[in-house]
């Protein structure tokens, strides 16, 4: 289906790449799932259950692809589930607990700004199945974006609390954020041959648009020197391995299980 | 003849380019009684619509003796695909169509513009507001424009939660995508 040539070093940069997008989301989806039955009220709770929802989808779509790449016999399942701690490449942004309501919209928001710019490049992949589930998963991101864009400027001017648990979210998340913005040695290989999205090129856009919206409501948002990274190589926060016994326990419990 | 046909209750916007370019990929088909099978069925969360007219039914194609049906899902989550799937094996099978392959595709993206005209009439018959590019959903119950968005999430990854403020009505409205 993809046009790229398929030699040995390209599949593995190309598996690497296509399976750590899946660990990003499903990582997400399972946070977010975590919401429910604890969310605010109703509405809100069925709502954060549906972006997980769309966040498993996008990690099946990649998870399916990368296990083709690989050509190895594993499946989507085997992926998700039989992978350890160390060989799950999310990064960390993703895995952190969900923390209070300020927390999780906040990463939402980030999230969401990053995912818009990154997903518009994505769809240029010259690789085919990359560049359509980029276009099926943009559609979603810029709703997602429309609904935890509200959620910051109602909690930074809502009440004195509501206000200090959003700068206490956004203090805490932005030493995770650079991570997004970092390019791992097979990725830089990918954008040569037209797969991969650059990074680090979208980081202007990223500041400028996060920064303008927070100093709307009379927030500064500075970058922090200080950044926490290692989730494309697998060193992850003491948060994912409990993560993961979660996620996984039915499949390592009763291997094979299905629905 | 065709004046009959209208229904003036509730009128519903015509054909969109994306929806008349699937209705002659459809009359160009070499298997006609093959995509007339298919209109028997139906999502399995939207009485009454059928894959067609939800615009989730892409193509059939024909191969010896296997057929293929090619699907879209809606939203990548979707969680109704699986059933989807097998009920158009379960129907195809029930035709004697005994090899019958389904395989979902990604691309083009399913948007709501693939939606027939029928479906959004059925939507709507169904109490959900049908999908609608410009403007907030009038009500389904009494046609009222004084909606107001609940929340940006219903039901399914498809919809969200209005409230019309006349009637008092909450419904869902099929998001524009």
């Amino acid at each position: 289906m993809n046009s790229i040539q398929t030699n040995e070093e390209n599949k593995t940069s190309l598996f690497r790449f296509v399976v750590a997008l899946a660990d990003d989301s499903v990582i997400l989806s399972h946070r977010l799932s975590e919401w429910c039955s604890n969310g605010p009220y109703l509405e809100e709770d069925i709502a954060l259950a549906n972006i997980a929802l769309d966040y498993i989808g996008r990690a099946r779509m990649f998870y399916q692809y990368a296990a083709e790449v690989e050509g190895e016999n594993r499946s989507e399942d085997d992926l998700a589930y039989l992978r350890t701690e160390r060989e799950f490449t999310n990064l960390i942004i993703h895995e952190l607990p969900i923390g209070d309501f300020a927390f999780t919209m906040v990463r939402q928001f980030f999230l969401d700004v990053f995912y818009h710019l990154y997903l518009q490049e994505l769809v240029k992949s010259k690789d085919q199945t990359v560049a359509a589930i980029a276009q099926k998963a943009i559609k979603e991101t810029r709703y997602h974006l429309k609904r935890s864009e509200p959620w910051i400027r109602q909690l930074a001017e809502g009440t004195t609390e509501s206000r200090d648990r959003i700068l206490l979210a956004i203090d805490e998340l932005k030493e995770v954020v650079g991570e997004l913005f970092d390019m791992p040695s097979w990725e830089i290989e990918l954008v040569e041959a037209g797969i991969a999205v650059d990074r680090q090129s979208l980081k202007p856009a990223w500041d400028k648009h996060v920064q303008a919206f927070l100093s709307a409501s009379d927030i500064d948002f500075e970058d922090t020197r200080l950044q926490i990274t290692g989730g494309r190589e697998g060193i992850h926060s003491e948060h994912l391995g409990h993560l993961l016994s979660d996620m996984q326990y039915l499949q390592k419990t009763y291997p094979g299980m299905k629905w | 003849m065709v004046s009959e046909m209208i229904n003036t209750e509730l009128v519903i916007p015509t054909l969109n380019p994306i929806f008349a370019q699937r209705n002659s990929f459809r009359a160009m088909s070499d298997y006609p009684e093959l995509w007339e099978l298919l209109d028997s069925v139906y999502d399995p969360e939207l009485p009454g619509l059928t894959l067609w007219d939800l615009g989730v039914l892409q193509d059939i194609q024909v191969d010896e003796q296997q057929v293929l049906v090619i699907i879209t899902p809606t939203y990548s989550g979707c969680p109704a695909v699986d059933m989807m799937s097998q009920d158009v094996i379960t129907a195809l099978n029930a035709a004697n169509y005994d090899d019958v392959r389904v395989k979902v595709t990604l691309a083009p993206a399913w948007c709501t513009d693939m939606i027939s005209p029928a479906g959004k009439q059925q939507l709507a018959n169904l109490h959900i507001a049908p999908p609608n590019k410009d403007d907030d959903p009038d009500c389904p119950v009494c046609h009222s424009k004084n909606t107001q968005l609940l929340s940006q999430f219903g039901s399914t990854a498809c919809k969200a939660l209005y409230t019309c403020q006349d009637c008092l009505e909450t419904f869902d409205y099929f998001k524009t995508l």
